[in-house]
């Protein structure tokens, strides 16, 4: 180890070691088992910290970033959706099912007519990056109460038109976050019909966890008392794919 | 009178590298996800950024391929021994009195010359220090680890977790915002790293052997000694 490489080359030794290692801890029992609880840990902590309904913070208009990326699907690629997407989508429909006393099928008018919540929020993705915009939409609690849950129901779960690396999309979350004031059912971004890229015509806002929840281009709520039936049964398509984690408030 | 490591340091030492050298892997996979840093509430593209960082090798990251999810998993897990071990850290200095005893700093030693006094004796690999279990650059490196970098690291990212961020909006509001908050984390993360380069390359130069089993034993009561 005279020269510096040496020495780069030993140091980069240990490291591969311990990265070896510790891929080797992560494939035991026990660390799945404390891989898939530590965010329970966290999910309980920051609901006992806050108050449940407490508000994601909002901002002014003045805070609005120039531009609101888009990220994932950035389209739905069907024709069907092109032709809607041009037409302004007439025969959208959203689907309210599962266990609900009274399913719906609700259009942009119909979403449009419920009472609105227009809320200035920040977008985190969980690559790291943030980028704030004004929402508007019918709380999706208003939704829930039109269609009547029922008690024993647990998670609602967001049916997407979009496919992504040959998958369909799709996310859920429990009834806490899907009752939380500003979990929204988006039509509009800064005033205007919701872009193509950020999930025209309507859009999940799930304001305390990370972007990949708020599910784009909606198609269907449903409402379920587990998620094993669903998808591969991790709550949503970057669970199922990646193992993501299905808590996303860190 | 030198004290021995106390077992409360001891413990808390090694369990802390075990999650520091963890967290610290892992964010750079995480890092690998969005390597751009912003400064204020938002910042999604590279033209926005204040600073592009390094993709990061395969043998630094853990796990040892990109993968967002496997790195989030071990992050999300070794906070809790990390911000737990630092609690009781900080509970077991301040009663058993290492805090106030061998890491507080006094005026006398800010004074320009003592200062220079030691940073000249370091230069010279001197590390007698009298009868102090630390001297002053010693104090300062561990003061500001256990005071500032560590504790910085837990409150930067409790405030980029947006389910912690109504518990207290105002952590997010004097860090700056969100990826003002992202930005810190990184820059603790790195002073962290620095501190450990340091740390260990003046480990390595004071004799690593008695020093690693000092850490491990506790060492002898003794007066004066080494390091």
């Amino acid at each position: 180890m005279n020269t510096s490489i040496g020495r780069r080359g030993f140091i980069a030794g240990v490291s591969a070691l311990l990265v070896s290692a510790c891929s080797k801890v992560a494939e035991t029992d026990a660390a799945k088992s404390l891989f898939s609880a530590a965010p329970e840990w966290q999910r309980k902590i920051h609901r006992s910290l806050a108050s449940r309904m407490a508000l994601a913070k909002e901002y002014p208009r003045s805070a609005i970033s120039p531009d609101f990326r888009g990220n994932g699907s950035r389209t739905v690629d069907t024709d069907a959706y092109r032709s809607a997407l041009a037409a302004g989508f007439p025969d959208w429909k959203l689907e309210v099912t599962g266990m609900v006393s009274t399913p719906l099928s609700l259009g942009l008018d119909d979403i449009r007519k419920l009472p609105q919540r227009t809320q200035i929020t920040r977008h985190d993705c969980v690559e790291g990056w943030s980028a704030i915009g004004e929402w508007t939409g019918p709380q999706l609690s208003a939704i829930l109460d039109a269609a009547g849950v029922k008690d024993s129901a647990r998670f609602v779960v967001f049916r997407c038109a979009d496919t992504y690396a040959g998958r369909k999309y799709y996310e859920s979350v429990d009834m806490v976050d899907a009752r939380h004031p500003q979990t929204i059912v988006a039509h509009s971004l800064n005033g205007e019909p919701l872009p193509e890229k950020n999930g025209a015509p309507l859009r999940m806002r799930i304001e305390r966890q990370l972007g990949y929840k708020h599910a784009k281009y909606l198609t269907g709520i449903e409402v379920v008392d587990t998620l094993e039936n669903i998808g591969e049964g991790k709550g949503g398509y970057w669970e199922d794919r990646s193992g993501y984690q299905w808590y996303a408030g860190m | 009178m030198k004290k021995k490591h106390a077992l409360s340091t001891r413990l808390w030492h090694w369990i802390n590298l075990v999650c520091v050298v963890i967290l610290f892997m892992t964010g750079l996979n995480i890092s690998n996800a969005h390597p751009y840093l912003y400064w204020g509430d938002w910042g999604f593209s590279p033209s926005q950024a204040w600073l592009a960082l390094p993709k990061f090798p395969g043998w630094a990251t853990i796990p040892g391929h990109c993968s967002l999810a496997e790195a989030r998993d071990w992050h999300i897990l070794m906070v809790w021994p990390f911000a737990f071990g630092l609690l009781f850290m900080w509970i077991a200095m301040l009663a058993n009195g290492h805090f106030w005893r061998d890491l507080r700093t006094t005026p006398r030693e800010w004074s320009p010359t003592e200062v220079w006094r030691d940073v000249v004796d370091h230069l010279k690999l001197k590390f007698d220090h009298g009868p102090a279990k630390f001297n002053f650059l010693q104090k300062l490196a561990y003061g500001s680890v256990l005071c500032i970098l560590l504790p910085g690291m837990i409150l930067t990212g409790l405030a980029i977790s947006p389910g912690f961020e109504p518990a207290a909006p105002w952590l997010v509001d004097v860090l700056g915002g969100r990826q003002s908050a992202r930005s810190l984390h990184f820059l603790f993360a790195f002073g962290l790293l620095g501190f450990f380069i340091v740390h260990i390359a003046l480990v390595l130069l004071a004799g690593p052997i008695g020093l690693i089993r000092d850490m491990v034993t506790g060492g002898r009561n003794e007066w004066g000694g080494k390091l």
